[in-house]
């Protein structure tokens, strides 16, 4: 699970061009949006691409990608969760 | 406002027809231009509902009779068809009498031919005459090919706006009328569909795979359309007697400053650009007959644009429809062709139902118009256009007596 | 229609951005294009929005941030930017995404930047600016466009300060695809030495130029904008000097009364005797000068171009790097006239001195 979180860690940083941010800022349980790193819609588009590209899952509404998108960890625990089916 | 602004010619292309008595005949049939996507390739074929112009490029070409030698983009095109129209419909036969100029909007301008050369440009290797359509890429090619066209020659701009655009070429044409730098202006915009829209739009995952539902509970996301609308604007000046179709009473542009793409929750931008319309108006929000929505029936724009009218309104809106379920959401050319279906229904006083309409949302407190009347008194009308990067715009057309 | 010219943000080839030099040291290129020198963007852009922004779009917010900061404007009544090809990086690379996996995993950042009114509505969001908020994109016209628009609100008593902006980007792709079409010289060359080597072709440039435009004068400003006109296609020289005649006399001027007039003319010898032409049969006697040389050529250089118009008349001055030496500059520089053209789209800019 650390190991998933910290390759997430390294490519939503990629993705987001998130360069400025401090590596140590984005811990497993960080919010990703609203507070926390302040993401915003396009962002969660952007993840959306990034699961689907790199993993393989999809995320099928806005409702369940606010869940997955909480943080690393639900992030992670997502993509290990839908990845076996 | 020192001088009247007049419109005195309209042309019109899109998916419900291509001239403004075909358009005007599918608004009162309530016959939708939503389909299938027929001209374009592209992977994302099987789940789009798109308003596409029937006509091919070889068929439009054919249309407006253009010249042999040139290369057309179906931007250009679909603007000379309008155009055309705009033209023969404000009586314009020597196009020199009057000082007279273009001002058109466009987004795609010529991404369709560039995107299905862009490699090969980039190959040296690779040489032919498809390198000649590198000059058509930029937003400047179809304005020119429309001016050559019809002989304009006196002055000639682009603007690009995301879907305001020709909400605000009109705008500006008005206030070249304003300070005498041309006697006559030809406005609007012209847009095609192409697979860099098609999949810029998808990829935001604001496409509704079917028609689109504007203002409806459960709308799903707008129908991307295509086409061109057009007006000549006119003062006192060049009149001479001649019919006028109805007077650009107001009109006002604003940013909503919220995000790049998204509108405010309170349609803050949206307000305010109405609000400009009214005070160079003169009106007041009473007397307006109808309104043509932006409605593009994406979750934001329609509730923002909700809030926005309802607050500007007082909560008494007068007939409100968006003719987007109609042609879709045409882009650039979106203010231009919603201009000229607001003056046909100034002209024949009608009032366009909101198509595929449902379930009212529950934080506006109306519902659009979902039947057609043919029999309203309408005197003025308010057309809105608001595009990515928060650009906001309202038009106000009233009747001439 | 006129405006006082109050403040200016350039970010060119030379070294034109906040500094109060002008033209002292200058950048030669010798790759047949002048590339501009960036500052550094961190006093200009928010980290959480500049992460997505393309070059364009930092450039123009740099600009644009320098120029109301020069003429202590904080907000703005209008914002009007004129670009011909818009955000073309973030274009380029959504395209290039489409083919790359044929319309797969597309991310709508790109495709969001790519909008050509992105400068515009960045500028809005950065400063909260609600007002009115136009992009202007006919290729060589687009400047010219912009400016017209800001006189023309200034007139009607609809604002007070109005920011106006030109700017293009040159992309290694957009280069490759001009030379497709022969736009550039066939060999390399040193840019001052552009009009020296009597052959096609031209070198490129690029650039952000914004200005803050003011219905009232005030102690800051570095000169009047006294009148525009575009042209477009036209055929003979002579047409173009029935509308500097037009221009002058709106002004109550004659061809004796300009100082200076500037030349857009590119080295490209199949279409520079239109300068040539115009300069022999109805300007021999005013002292003239070129810009090319210094910003390359793009579509928006107007702006670069009315950057050393007002520097010239502020600090009354006409650098030799500038000027031609046939006629010598006569002190006081009461007016400068730029000519200026892309392809078929010419353009008249008349400034005075305040």
């Amino acid at each position: 699970m650390d190991e998933m979180i910290e390759k997430l860690k390294a490519e939503i940083i990629e993705q987001l061009n998130l360069v400025d941010i401090n590596k140590d800022d984005i811990q497993a349980d960080t919010p990703l949006f609203g507070t926390g790193l302040g993401l915003d819609s396009i962002d969660s588009i952007e993840l959306s691409v990034l699961l689907e590209r790199k993993y393989g899952v999809k995320i099928t509404n806005s409702q369940e990608g606010k869940k997955v998108f909480q943080s690393l960890r639900t992030m992670a625990e997502f993509i290990m969760e839908n990845q076996k089916k | 406002m020192s001088k009247n602004i007049y419109v005195t010619g309209i042309g019109i292309i899109s998916a419900i027809g291509k001239n403004a008595e075909e358009t005007l005949m599918s608004l009162r049939n309530k016959k939708s231009g939503i389909g299938k996507l027929h001209h374009i390739k592209t992977r994302h074929q099987q789940n789009l509902s798109v308003g596409e112009v029937p006509q091919t490029d070889e068929e439009l070409k054919e249309l407006c009779k253009a010249f042999a030698d040139v290369i057309y983009t179906r931007t250009s095109l679909l603007g000379m068809v309008a155009v055309a129209e705009a033209f023969k419909s404000a009586a314009i036969v020597d196009v020199q009498e009057y000082k007279t100029g273009i001002v058109s909007a466009t987004s795609v301008g010529g991404m369709g031919i560039a995107e299905n050369f862009f490699s090969r440009y980039l190959d040296v290797n690779d040489n032919g005459d498809f390198l000649k359509n590198i000059n058509t890429i930029d937003c400047s090619d179809s304005t020119e090919r429309i001016a050559d066209y019809l002989g304009i020659k006196d002055f000639l701009s682009t603007i690009s706006t995301a879907c305001s655009s020709s909400a605000n070429s009109i705008m500006y044409g008005a206030r070249l009328l304003q300070h005498g730098i041309v006697d006559r202006v030809v406005v609007g915009g012209t847009d095609s569909l192409s697979r860099f829209t098609i999949n810029g739009f998808h990829s935001l995952k604001i496409l509704d795979q079917q028609p689109c539902k504007p203002f409806d509970l459960n709308r799903n996301g707008l129908n991307l359309g295509e086409g061109a609308g057009f007006l000549v604007l006119e003062t006192e000046k060049s009149l001479n007697g001649k019919n006028v179709l109805c007077k650009l009473s107001g009109y006002g542009n604003s940013n909503d400053a919220y995000h790049q793409t998204a509108s405010s929750p309170d349609g803050a931008g949206a307000f305010l650009a109405m609000e400009n319309a009214f005070r160079r108006s003169g009106l007041k929000a009473e007397d307006i007959s109808y309104i043509n929505a932006h409605g593009t029936g994406t979750e934001v724009n329609d509730l923002s644009e909700g809030l926005a009218l309802e607050r500007i309104f007082n909560k008494k809106l007068p007939p409100v429809s968006s003719t987007k379920s109609f042609t879709g959401h045409t882009l650039a050319a979106a203010g231009g062709i919603e201009a000229v279906l607001s003056i046909l229904s100034i002209q024949n006083n009608i009032i366009y139902p909101n198509l595929n309409f449902k379930n009212q949302m529950p934080e506006l407190g109306f519902s659009p118009a979902v039947n057609l009347d043919a029999y309203y008194n309408v005197k003025h009308v308010l057309s809105n256009s608001f595009g990515f990067g928060g650009n906001t715009s309202s038009l106000i057309f009233s009747k001439v007596n | 229609m006129k405006a006082f010219i109050r403040g200016t943000g350039i970010i060119s080839p030379q070294h034109t951005f906040v500094t109060t030099e002008f033209l002292k040291e200058i950048v030669i290129s010798d790759t047949n294009f002048l590339k501009c020198i960036e500052p550094s963007y961190k006093d200009y852009l928010d980290p959480v929005m500049a992460r997505r922004m393309g070059r364009i779009v930092k450039m123009g917010i740099a600009a644009a941030t320098e120029a109301l900061k020069n003429a202590k404007i904080k907000m703005p009544d209008a914002i009007i930017t004129g670009t011909a090809l818009g955000c073309l990086g973030d274009t380029e690379k959504f395209l290039s995404a489409i083919i790359a996996d044929d319309e797969q995993f597309l991310t709508p950042t790109s495709f969001i930047q790519s909008i050509q009114n992105t400068v515009s509505a960045q500028i809005a969001l950065q400063l909260k600016c609600m007002n009115h908020n136009f992009t202007f994109v006919h290729k060589g016209f687009s400047f010219e466009s912009a400016l017209l628009d800001a006189l023309m609100m200034l007139g009607e008593n609809d604002a007070e300060n109005i920011l106006v902006g030109g700017l293009d980007e040159m992309t290694e792709k957009n280069l490759l695809i001009y030379s497709r079409l022969n736009n550039w010289k066939k060999e390399n060359i040193r840019s001052n030495e552009l009009f020296a080597q009597k052959t096609e072709g031209t070198i490129a440039g690029e650039g952000a130029a914004f200005f803050v435009l003011s219905k009232n004068p005030s102690s800051n400003d570095y000169a009047k904008l006294c009148g525009i006109k575009t042209i477009y296609n036209p055929s003979t020289p002579k047409e173009i000097n029935i509308h500097i005649d037009t221009l002058l006399k709106e002004n109550s001027l004659s061809t004796d009364d300009i100082s200076l007039i500037l030349y857009g003319m590119n080295g490209d010898t199949a279409t520079d005797n239109f300068y040539s032409q115009i300069k022999s049969q109805f300007l021999p006697n005013t002292p003239s000068g070129s810009f090319k040389h210094l910003c390359g050529e793009y579509q928006t250089s107007g702006g670069f171009a009315m950057w050393m118009a007002a520097m010239m008349l502020k600090n009354q001055m006409a650098p030799a790097v500038v000027m031609h030496s046939s006629l010598p500059v006569i002190l006081p520089i009461k007016s400068v006239l730029i000519y200026n053209n892309y392809e078929n789209n010419h353009s008249l800019m008349l400034a005075e001195k305040v």
